[in-house]
This record gives C-alpha cells, sequence and structure tokens, in this order.
C-alpha cells in the first residue's frame, strides 16, 4: 500500500471513439458477457435465486424449532415423505437444513453475490475504466459460480441428503459418511462446489485487484477513490490470500474422505469398528478453516460498509466523515482479520497462552470498528439528509453493525466465551454483526445503483415498506436469541423439549419463528419491487441521487466502453457534497478545481 | 389443502402488492412524482420512525431483559463460574453503556438532519482531535477489557495442582460415558482398537487385550471360512468387500499384538506402575457424579467425531476430539440438592449437554450431573463396579470393597499421589 498517497493515476484516456458497435448475439450479450455491468447482474440475479433457497430453508426449521415435532404443509411441500413425514422435520434434514441455508448465506449470497455484484458494477465505473482488466476472465468468474450454484443445489436432491456437519464441516463429522448419512455424496458435491466457487472468488478477486491499480482513469489517485472501491478492492485482497487455503483444507478433507488419508483423522471408532486412520489431527482442519472463515466475516462485511460509506455521504448531502481514517479503519481490519482465526476456538482444547494472543488481536479490531461506528455518526450530524430507501438501509447496517459489534467484544473474551460458545448467543452476534448488516448494505448498494444498471428506479414506497419491515424483523428474529444463548441453550439442536432446562425461555422461539416468517413475507416485496422495475419501471435520469461518483457520468443507457468519448479525468476527492462557495450541494469528481478553490481530503 | 392455502394466500398477496403498487405508480405519475425525487414529506416521515425506532428497539431489550432474567442460568455452581459472572457483568456494564451512547447518537441524527430544500449540510470533512477521542476511548476500554479478560482466562486454564483427582469424559454419538479411578486413584491407559462391548471405553490390561485379541481371531476364522465356503455364491463386489474387510481386521489385530508387545515391555520395566497397570479397577458408568468442593480434572476424548462437553450451569466447556486429549479443571461449589432449593425446581438436575454438532441426534446427547456432599459421593463410588475387579461375581465381597474404596477415594480426594496420573494412552 506504499503507493497509497503518492501513486500517478494510469492514464487510460485513449480515445475510445472508434465507436466499434458490432451487433452482439443474445448468447454474447446476456449469456456468455463479459462486459462488468452485465456480469454484475448475473451475480445478483443468481444470488436473489440462491437467497430465497436459503430464506425458504431457514422457515423450516424455525418453524421445527417454534413447535417442534408438528407437521407442516410447507415443510411437507418441499421435503416430501422422505425428509418431512407428515411435515414433521427429521433431525438429519434439520442440520442439512442449517448447514445449506448457512453455506448459501455465507459464500452465494454474501460473497458472491455481493462482491460479485458491487465490485463488478462499481469497481469499473468508479476508477474511470472501460471494463474489467480482463473481460475474459470475469466471464469464467461469474460462469464458476454459476456452475458452483447449481453443484450445491444439486446436493439437495442425492440419496443421503445435502451435506450436514454444519457449514463449517467440521471433519470427522464431515469425513465419515457412518457418521451422518449427509456426510456421503451430499458432502462431496458440497467440496466439488465450494472448489469451484473458490476458483471464481479468485478468478474475480484478482481481477478487481488489478482493475484498481492498474486502470485508473487521470487523476485518480488512490487517495480519491470512492470508498466502495477501496473496501472492495480490500476485500479482493482478503479474498486472494485466504481462499486458497480453503481450498486445500478442503482438497485434504476429500482425501481423507475418498483415499483414506489421515490428515483430520485418528484413533475413531465408529460403527462398531474401528478405522484405519492414524496420527491425523481435527484441529488442524479447524486452523485451516478459519484461517479463512475469520478473513471471510470481512469479505462479507468489507463491501457492505464501504456501500453504506458512499451511501451514507451522498445522502446526507455531506462528505463521510474522516475519508482517511475511512481507509485506514479498513486496511487495519483487513489485516487484523488475518490474525484472529483462533476466537473460534478458543475451547478445542488450544494452548491457553495462544488463546490470549487471539483475545488480544481480536479486540483490536473493535477498534477501527468504533472508528467507523463514529465517522458514521459524525457524518449524519448536521447533514440535510435525504431518506431514500437505501440510505435507510444504510442507517439500519450502522445499528446492526454497533450491536453485533458490541456482543462481539463478549465472544473475543476467551473467558467469557467458554460458557457462550457454540450457543445461540453466538447465532444472534453473528447473524446481527454479519448475516444483517452485510445483507442491509447489500440492499442498500441495490438501491442505491439499480438505476445505473438497470436505467429504471425501483418504487421508493415499496422500498420503504421493506426496509421497515425487515429491520423490525431483523430484531425481532435475532435479539432474543441472545437471551436464549444466555439461558445456556446451545446452537444446532432439533429441539428443546429433550430437557425442562430451557423451558423458561423456549416460547421466544415462537417470537423468533413470527418475525422471520413476516420477514421472509417482506422479502416478496422487494423480489417484486426488483424484478418488476427492471422492465416497468420508472425511466431513471443521468444522475438521480445527485451524486458526486464517475459511474454516473455514464450514459444510462448501459454502453460498451461505459463513456463515449474520452474517459473521464478525475480533479477532486469523491465527497465534495455541499462544499461551501458551491451553487450545487454537489460537485462531481470530473469537475476540475476552481480558481482559488482548496481539494480537500478527509 | 393446507398447501393450496398457503399458495393461494402467497399468490394473493403478490396480486395485492403487484395493485397497489400499480395504483401508486398511476397517481404518482398523475402528480408528475419522480422516483429519485425523495420528497421532504417522506424524509420527514422516515425521520419520525427513526426516531422513534430507539423507543420500541430499548423497550424490547428492557422487556426481554426483566421479563426472562429469571429464566437466564441461575448462580454459578463452579468456582470458575463466580468469576466469569463477575467479569460478563463488568463486560455488560461497559457495552450497555456503549450501546446507548451510540444508538441515541445515530437515530437522533439521523432523525433530526432530515431533508428540508431550504437547508444545506454542513461540510465538515474531517478533525483530528475527534478522531483521535474516537481511537484512543476505545483503545482504553478494550486494554481494561482484555486485562480483567486474560487474568480470568489464566486463574482457569492454570495447570491445576499436582495431583488433583481426575475424572474421564468419554463422549461418543450419542451418549457419554464417565470413568473414575479405582483404588489405585489413578485412570488406565486406553486404545481405541480395543473397544468392544465389554470394553466401551477401550482399556489396556493384559486382561482386555487377551479377550479382545480372541475376538479379533474369531471374526476372522468365520470370515476366512466364509470366504472359502461360499466361494461359488458370493457375487464378486460382495467377495471383494469381505477380502477388504478381512484385511481390515488382520490389520486390527497386528496392532493389537503391538500394543501387547509395548505393554509387555513396560510392565515388565514399571511393575505395578505401569500405566497399564491401572486399568482393571477404573469404573466405567454412565453415570456423573462429583464431590462438592473437590477440584477435579476432567479428562475429556471422543471415540467418533467431535463432541463439546457443555455445562452451563457450571460455566464449563471443552470440546471432545477424536486421537487428543483435551483437560478442564473446576471445583462445582453448589450441591444438586441445593441448587434444587434454590431453583424452586425439586427435579432440577444439573446437565452435560453436548455443545458441537455431531450427528441426528446431537440434540439429545445429555446426561445428568449429580454434585453431592463428599460422603455421599464416595458411597456412591463405592457401589460401582471395577472394570476386571468388581464383576458381578464378587458381589459377595462388596461390603468389604466398600470401606476399602472409601478410605483410598478420600485419600485421592485429600492428598498428593506420589505418581503423574495416568495418561491415556497416545500412538
Amino acid at each position: 500500500m506504499s503507493s497509497v498517497a503518492t501513486a500517478p493515476a494510469a492514464v487510460q484516456s485513449h480515445g475510445h471513439a472508434e465507436h466499434h458497435h458490432h451487433e452482439e448475439s443474445f448468447i454474447s450479450k446476456y449469456v456468455f458477457s463479459q462486459d462488468h455491468k452485465m456480469i454484475s447482474k448475473q451475480f445478483l440475479v443468481t444470488a436473489i435465486i440462491m437467497a430465497w433457497v436459503a430464506v425458504v430453508m431457514s422457515i423450516m426449521f424455525r418453524l421445527q424449532l417454534a413447535w417442534p415435532n408438528e407437521g407442516f404443509a410447507f415443510t411437507h411441500f418441499f421435503l416430501g415423505d422422505k425428509w418431512a413425514p407428515a411435515g414433521v422435520l427429521k433431525p438429519d434434514m434439520y442440520l442439512a437444513l442449517v448447514t445449506i441455508h448457512g453455506t448459501i448465506m455465507v459464500f452465494f449470497v454474501l460473497t458472491g453475490g455481493l462482491s460479485g455484484t458491487f465490485a463488478n458494477l462499481l469497481i469499473p465505473f468508479q476508477v474511470g475504466a472501460r471494463d474489467m482488466a480482463s473481460g475474459f476472465l470475469n466471464m469464467l468468474s461469474y460462469w464458476a459460480f454459476f456452475i458452483s450454484s447449481v453443484l450445491m443445489i444439486s446436493s439437495l436432491f442425492v440419496e443421503g441428503g445435502p451435506a450436514s456437519a454444519g457449514w463449517t464441516i467440521y471433519p470427522p463429522l464431515s469425513a465419515l459418511p457412518q457418521a451422518i448419512s449427509g456426510s456421503d455424496t451430499g458432502m462431496t458435491l458440497w467440496i466439488s462446489s465450494m472448489a469451484v466457487f473458490i476458483a471464481s472468488a479468485l478468478l474475480g478477486g484478482l481481477n478487481y485487484i488489478v482493475t484498481v491499480l492498474n486502470l485508473r482513469t487521470a487523476g485518480m489517485k488512490m487517495t480519491r477513490l470512492p470508498l466502495t472501491v477501496w473496501a472492495l478492492f480490500i476485500t479482493a485482497v482478503l479474498g486472494v490470500l485466504s481462499f486458497p487455503v480453503l481450498l486445500s483444507a478442503s482438497l485434504l478433507l476429500m482425501l481423507d474422505r475418498l483415499l483414506g488419508t489421515s490428515f483430520y483423522l485418528s484413533e475413531i471408532h465408529i460403527g462398531g469398528e474401528p478405522l484405519d486412520h492414524m496420527g491425523g489431527s481435527p484441529i488442524l482442519f479447524q486452523h485451516l478453516f478459519w484461517f479463512l472463515g475469520h478473513p471471510e466475516v470481512y469479505i462479507v462485511l468489507l463491501p457492505a460498509l464501504g456501500i453504506t460509506s458512499e451511501v451514507i455521504a451522498t445522502n446526507s448531502r455531506k462528505p463521510i466523515f474522516g475519508y482517511r481514517a475511512m481507509i485506514g479503519s479498513i486496511l487495519a481490519i483487513g489485516f487484523l482479520s488475518f490474525i484472529v482465526w483462533g476466537h473460534h476456538m478458543f475451547i478445542t482444547g488450544m494452548n491457553p497462552f495462544l488463546g490470549s494472543v487471539f483475545v488480544f488481536t481480536t479486540l483490536l479490531i473493535a477498534i477501527p470498528s468504533a472508528v467507523k461506528v463514529f465517522n458514521y455518526i459524525t457524518t449524519l450530524w448536521r447533514g440535510n439528509i435525504v431518506l431514500s430507501p437505501a440510505m435507510l438501509f444504510s442507517i439500519g447496517l450502522v445499528a446492526t453493525f454497533i450491536a453485533g459489534g458490541l456482543t462481539g467484544i463478549i465472544l473475543a473474551d476467551s473467558a467469557l466465551d467458554i460458557p457462550i460458545h457454540d450457543t445461540y448467543f453466538v447465532v444472534a452476534h453473528f447473524h446481527i454483526v454479519m448475516g444483517m448488516s452485510a445483507i442491509f448494505g447489500m440492499f442498500a448498494g441495490i438501491y442505491h445503483w439499480f438505476p445505473r444498471m438497470y436505467g429504471r428506479m425501483m418504487n421508493t414506497k415499496l422500498g420503504y415498506a421493506h426496509f421497515w419491515v425487515t429491520f423490525i424483523c431483523a430484531f425481532g428474529v435475532f435479539f432474543p436469541m441472545h437471551y436464549i444463548g444466555l439461558a445456556g441453550a446451545p446452537r444446532r439442536y432439533y429441539s428443546y423439549s429433550e430437557f425442562t432446562m430451557f423451558n423458561g425461555v423456549i416460547d421466544l422461539n415462537i417470537l423468533v419463528t413470527f418475525f422471520a416468517i413476516t420477514g421472509a413475507l417482506a422479502q416478496i416485496l422487494f423480489t417484486y419491487n426488483f424484478f418488476h422495475s427492471i422492465w416497468r419501471g420508472q425511466k431513471s435520469v443521468q444522475n438521480p441521487w445527485k451524486s458526486n461518483t464517475l459511474e454516473w457520468t455514464s450514459p444510462v443507457k448501459p454502453m460498451h466502453g461505459n463513456w463515449a468519448g474520452p474517459l473521464p479525468t478525475v480533479y477532486r476527492w469523491p465527497y465534495d457534497y455541499s462544499k461551501p462557495g458551491k451553487a450545487e450541494d454537489f460537485v462531481p469528481q470530473n469537475v476540475p478545481l476552481e480558481e482559488g478553490e482548496e481539494e480537500v481530503h478527509g | 389443502m393446507m398447501t393450496l392455502l398457503i399458495l393461494a394466500v402467497i399468490v394473493l398477496g403478490i396480486l395485492a402488492v403487484t395493485r397497489l403498487s400499480r395504483v401508486y405508480e398511476l397517481t404518482a405519475a398523475l402528480r408528475d412524482k419522480r422516483e429519485e425525487e425523495i420528497s421532504d414529506r417522506d424524509s420527514k416521515m422516515n425521520a419520525r420512525l427513526l426516531m422513534a425506532f430507539p423507543f420500541a428497539y430499548f423497550a424490547f431489550f428492557l422487556w426481554l431483559t426483566v421479563h426472562y432474567k429469571k429464566h437466564m442460568l441461575p448462580v454459578s455452581a463452579s468456582e470458575n463460574g463466580v468469576w466469569l459472572d463477575d467479569l460478563m457483568n463488568f463486560n455488560w456494564a461497559i457495552l450497555i453503556v456503549a450501546f446507548f451512547i451510540t444508538n441515541i447518537l445515530l437515530f437522533y441524527f439521523a432523525g433530526k438532519y432530515y431533508h428540508r430544500k431550504d437547508r444545506r449540510a454542513y461540510y465538515y470533512p474531517h478533525n483530528n482531535k475527534w478522531e483521535l477521542a474516537w481511537t484512543i476511548v476505545p483503545a482504553i476500554v478494550m486494554i481494561a477489557i482484555i486485562i480483567y479478560g486474560l487474568n480470568v482466562w489464566n486463574r482457569i486454564t492454570a495447570a491445576p495442582p499436582a495431583g488433583t483427582p481426575q475424572v474421564e469424559l468419554y463422549a461418543q454419538q450419542f451418549n457419554w460415558t464417565a470413568r473414575y479411578p479405582g483404588l489405585d486413584g489413578k485412570l488406565g491407559a486406553t486404545d481405541f482398537r480395543l473397544i468392544n462391548d465389554k470394553n466401551p471405553l477401550g482399556i489396556v490390561t493384559p486382561g482386555s487385550i487377551k479377550e479382545r485379541l480372541d475376538e479379533l481371531d474369531t471374526l476372522i476364522a468365520a470370515d476366512e471360512k466364509r470366504l472359502v465356503n461360499e466361494d461359488a455364491y458370493l457375487p464378486p463386489d460382495r467377495k471383494d468387500e469381505l477380502e477388504i474387510h478381512l484385511t481390515h481386521e488382520r490389520r486390527v489385530a497386528g496392532r493389537v499384538v503391538n500394543l501387547r508387545t509395548l505393554m509387555e515391555q513396560d510392565i515388565a520395566e514399571k511393575g505395578e506402575a505401569s500405566q497399564y497397570k491401572y486399568g482393571a479397577d477404573d469404573i466405567v458408568v454412565k453415570e456423573f457424579h462429583l464431590p462438592v468442593r473437590v477440584p477435579v480434572e476432567l479428562v475429556i476424548r471422543s471415540k467418533d467425531v467431535i463432541h463439546s462437553a457443555f455445562m452451563p450451569h457450571m460455566r464449563a466447556q471443552m470440546n471432545a476430539v477424536p486421537g487428543m486429549t483435551t483437560r478442564i479443571h473446576m471445583k462445582p461449589t453448589i450441591t444438586t440438592d441445593s441448587m434444587r432449593t434454590i431453583m424452586h425446581d425439586p427435579a432440577f438436575e444439573y446437565l452435560l449437554l453436548c455443545n458441537k454438532i455431531c450427528g441426528a441426534n446431537h440434540f439429545n446427547m445429555q446426561m445428568p450431573l449429580t454434585v453431592e456432599p463428599e460422603g455421599a459421593y464416595n458411597v456412591w463410588l463405592a457401589q460401582q463396579k471395577g472394570f476386571e475387579t468388581g464383576g458381578p461375581a464378587k458381589t459377595e465381597a462388596a461390603p468389604m470393597d466398600t470401606t476399602q474404596a472409601k478410605a483410598t477415594t478420600a485419600t485421592a480426594m485429600n492428598e498428593t499421589p506420589a505418581l503423574p496420573p495416568g495418561e491415556p494412552k497416545k500412538n
């Protein structure tokens, strides 16, 4: 990052005036497109479909948790007699649903969907490039994502059911079909799907990094990049450094499963027989998994934080407060995220001193996170806030980031982790801080950049309804889970009626399920609004939100190469909102400084 | 029927939304209202809602806290847990303050500064003093949290004093087994290849090895015989399977023979102090009892997949990992009976739960833990049978055994044995 302050902008202003308007076929325009805008839409639509799969799954297990062992036509409709006889979910299917729900949400929606959509859409636009560095690799990245989605979905239909060892697939459970039926073909498909997914993430990530570093337009110094690009850039770096580790971990697991190696297995007696595996360590897998797994949390979260930084500044009509501190905190969070993975493993029997080190590094993350929160709040202070649906979701993100971040401080404390590890407290924490924050960021991005994607506007009133129901339900679902967890209830339990100890809190599950169903129904509003607006939405103007960034200087109708003439030249940072002495309350980045005007860097 | 109803509701819902939004679009078109022009009226309405939200949010928080307080875990039943609860309260005090301050600022500003055409936002790109303040203040708070937290962590995870009595917890799909050292106060060595119906934990003793080898020989002989006798009928794939299985059995038998050699050497060298001599009197039970106010080290192992020994009332948890031994130590401070009084629940039991996803019946992998006065505990322990020494055939000798066991256990609990505790065998 030494180039942060000094990097001269890559000059890329060779006229693209020749306008080769060759007609594109349907296939090359909509299917195997190499255009970043189309690829971003492909990622988004795939992610919306995957998200619905995961939401329907969550409703099925929420029904079981609220009314254990009761039959539901809804469950029976999707799972049939084999997995839900008379509509009563079976315990192994419950675990499978929990596993695939987590996998889809974390990887396919909040990684592929979020980064894939917005890195593709925004990086070339906001750095002022005609497209990604490699359109072809970018196309491969999407199609690898598509194939991995298909593989993951296909695992739902195999004999033994899909993978059901939890989204963290800890061996030996994930390695031994004798232990759970989902660890048979289902797990093989899970690992295959993830291998292809990782290829997709790497192809995409390398492309994003190269594009940000090399294809910035004239004047676009690193310190003039919008925070979205900064966040997506660091996210790509995290992905490129950490995903290969998950690939290796999964491949070793595959070898243990198929070829009888013993990387993760040792001294196991199952199905009435001692196994031949000797000398491996299941804990090794956890180290490898979380070496990806923790940066993954920030791979999910940083793009959302980047999007909200942009949306909050634009809609507050005010510069983001502390631009450089925001970049610094992204860098700090990105760096620290690589040295905290052990906090997922405090109770695996790891050396207590090692645990202390992870406590220290983990709690350090609270500092850049706090800086971000206070900078957001200060940006709102004395703003002139346009409360668009995107802005509401961004404020929602700050609220969930606060709530989930604070409980993270409890979980990061190794001693306190002992009694609440793997309880519902953890479920509450990461759903709020990672799930809700990231999905709110994604919604903010969709509402904000929909006109940039489709040249039309989404319906604002439906957006409001969508936000308020979703926002209230997010807290309705996940806030009570803290209490269920503090009462000692473990996660991934099919039912809590086998003991009396949770009777006092377990009625909360009904409340949670009520909010979960309402929240899920609210997503119908969104889905309808999204697809309806693609074709029937009101036509958008060039710069609907009066924003400063370069994507709004490109014509409304998406065009190959993004700008008809030469690439725009950048003269200022992206946050000159309500700058004193200006007639308008925004000054786009491509507007030169006036005589005597001082350039500001946050 | 139900399916149809649900589908109908969904379809009708979508239709209603469609129609409503169409009406909205038409009226918007009539009024010449454009989507990107968020009217000040809309901003104001949402600003009001944002201002109102924290009231609902905090009310929900308070309601949950007040209403469910009595259903949270009761007072900690172990010494570690008391430290943890104090630490937890310290953290909550800080976090709740931060929670209220940040949320109030967030929603108040978001609600107060909504868009009005005649206003202009205050151009305020940065302020080093403020930024320094909210870097340093969280840093100081974090330092306090880290120091206190690690202090408790170090106390809890410090090595137990030499001679702390050991109890083993053995996890498997989907139940727990406990193992107590017998008269010698030490747990014997184990090997997973010795596991069978009679020896569920695979305790290694000369007797158990011999029995297991006999069993393996019988199995191998039976399979060999089958391969010869049924050669004509067995389909090829079934035959391959049988041959693979036979190879596996022979390999296991070979390893057990190696183990026997190791054991014999060890016994020859160390005599009665050999870890293979400790196992015969170990007590293997499906019950879990602990004496109150006696520190105990729990030795945790797993037979198949990762489990986690979670005792919420003790605030204690440790994973059970196949292929390795994990340990925690704790001192229960409240007996089950006293806790029944505290909880006003005569049926109350402490529970040992599995807290790491381990298979279909993960949700019901539990064992009650009985904490009782030392005397009652010793009586209970004395009634249990040794792995090899206390078979049912010796019932008439029980009274004598009891007194002996009592005396020895009491010794084990109060004094420091000279020898290190028996390590479960690791290859």
